[in-house]
């Protein structure tokens, strides 16, 4: 049973179709990659795939035990957070808010769930300070907490690693893998990093002129045969 | 010394110095809760264009010779705030652009049509009444007190009320969305407060100098405070402090009040920065 599922999605904006006939299933602990060139849809995409827009054709079935705002999300950084007033805790604490409905404040439940993120990003030292005075690797972390106070089951990453230096990239990755490995969350990675997408996702889809969608291995092995068309896919 | 306070002694006996004071303080507080979101929002210039909006609104009451013209005032300056805050998103034009083009149209036509209109004898002191507000807070009536009063018990109530959603929003509009957080729901009440603070604080500093209310104590804070909590709360003290030092002064000296409590306020967020750099150097 998978727990996302998108038939035939057409994508765009103003009635303009980026994307057509969009296929694929993501199941539960799986890892997908969305790579693809810029304007090849994969940010709309997402935001289709969060409820912000509607697609403009075809269908997006939830699996049982994923309600619409259980999708916890980490989207680019704006420039406005960047120096944002307001502490770590302040930040994943606000990840718990759709869970809170109409009521003004937060629980303890909801307090105990931000403690857990925190501790589990490590971040636990940095609880009260602020976010514009983090580094890029550890505000992402933050941003990260925040998305699992959203939801446990699944995560969708809007190109998490990019402005972040080699270290603090690998770093994120490996926190990513963990939380899907450890945790059985599912993960939907937009990224621009081909190399990184092949060592750690499961699955591949591909956006722009070719679409794919597949397990990795299909990838590598479609990859192959198309030596040179690509060049630089190695393993 | 002790002939200041005689004379504050005075003055406290006449109620209009009191109403001024008790108005000045409410809008002080309630636009310094709204100036942390509203710059944070990067809507700072929202303030500037809607009162402009407001000048033009009152413009037209003047005209049409109404004898109260809070509620055609208001009700024009709401429905602006909420067309500026909804198209800030999704535009043909960009929301920066939009405000500017909405705020000196609505200033041109404002002082165009008090000049074809206006039936009064001193049309530029009338116009420098509305624009920087010199004497209108003195001339308050009980009922407008009270009035005053209520809409910033409500615009506090609903803060108070909304504080985390408001953060929510305010810090990452997708995500909150992406949440289930009602986002437009929230950017219409925002939008609605701003305008009506706007109105209330025309009478306080004139409708030129309002944007002073609503970014400086903001700023002032954010130079030296973290979190979004002491942020807001410092916001909200200082303006307070700020609106009353500049109310006293204006009192005793015989200053324009609006244009003093800026300058209270100006003076504030310099020695905020100050302090801000100070910090920040003995930390590194």
């Amino acid at each position: 049973m998978s727990q996302l599922a998108c038939k035939n999605l057409t994508l765009g904006y103003d009635s303009r179709a980026i994307l057509s006939g969009l296929s694929f299933e993501v199941g539960a602990g799986d890892y997908l990659c969305v790579i693809g060139e810029n304007g090849s849809g994969k940010t709309t995409l997402m935001k289709t795939l969060l409820g912000l827009q509607a697609p403009l054709s075809g269908k997006i079935i939830r699996g049982r035990g994923l309600r619409p705002n259980e999708i916890g999300y980490l989207p680019q950084q704006t420039e406005a957070q960047k120096d944002f007033p307001a502490s770590v805790w302040e930040i994943v604490l606000s990840g718990c808010q759709g869970r809170c409905g109409a009521r003004p404040f937060y629980n303890k439940a909801e307090k105990r769930t931000a403690q857990k993120a925190i501790e589990k990003m490590g971040l636990a030292r940095l609880t009260s300070r602020s976010y514009r005075e983090l580094s890029g690797g550890q505000q992402q972390r933050v941003l990260l907490a925040r998305a699992l106070c959203a939801a446990g089951k699944m995560l969708l990453l809007d190109e998490p690693v990019s402005g972040l230096d080699p270290k603090a990239s690998a770093g994120l990755y490996k926190l990513i893998e963990e939380l899907n490995r450890r945790d059985g969350i599912t993960v939907i990675m937009i990224s621009h990093d081909v190399e990184a997408a092949l060592s750690y996702a499961s699955h591949i889809l591909s956006l722009g002129r070719r679409v794919f969608f597949g397990t990795r291995e299909e990838y590598l092995s479609g990859a192959r045969e198309r030596i040179g068309g690509e060049g630089g896919i190695k393993r | 010394m002790s002939g200041v306070f005689e004379k504050l002694a005075l003055y406290w006996q006449y109620p209009f110095v009191r109403y001024a004071l008790i108005v000045g303080v409410l809008i002080a507080l309630c636009s310094s809760l709204l100036g942390v979101v509203l710059v944070l929002k990067r809507f700072s210039f929202i303030g500037d264009g809607l009162s402009h909006v407001a000048f033009g609104a009152m413009a037209i009451a003047a005209v049409l010779n109404l004898s109260s013209e809070m509620p055609l005032v208001l009700g024009i300056t709401v429905v602006c705030a909420v067309l500026l805050l909804r198209t800030g998103q999704n535009a043909k034009i960009k929301g920066d652009a939009a405000i500017a083009m909405l705020s000196v149209g609505a200033l041109a036509i404002g002082y165009l049509l008090m000049n074809i209109f206006s039936s009064s004898t001193n049309l530029s002191g009338d116009v420098c009444t509305t624009l920087f507000g010199s004497t209108s807070i003195l001339t308050l009536t009980e009922g407008e007190v009270w009035l005053c009063a209520a809409l910033s018990l409500i615009v506090v109530a609903v803060f108070i009320l909304f504080y985390n959603k408001i953060f929510a929003i305010t810090f990452d509009e997708d995500f909150a969305r992406a949440a289930g957080t009602r986002a437009s729901a929230y950017n219409l009440l925002i939008a609605v407060i701003t305008a009506v603070i706007i109105v209330l604080a025309m009478n306080l500093v004139g409708s030129l100098l309002i944007s002073a209310l609503v970014i400086f104590p903001a700023i002032s804070a954010m130079r030296v405070f973290k979190s979004f909590k002491a942020v807001t709360i410092c916001s909200a003290a200082l303006s307070v402090s700020c609106a009353l030092a500049g109310l006293l002064v204006s009192v005793l000296a015989g200053t324009p009040v609006g244009s003093t409590i800026v300058a209270a306020d100006i003076a504030a967020f310099g020695v905020f920065l100050a302090v801000g750099k100070i910090a920040k150097g003995a930390r590194t």
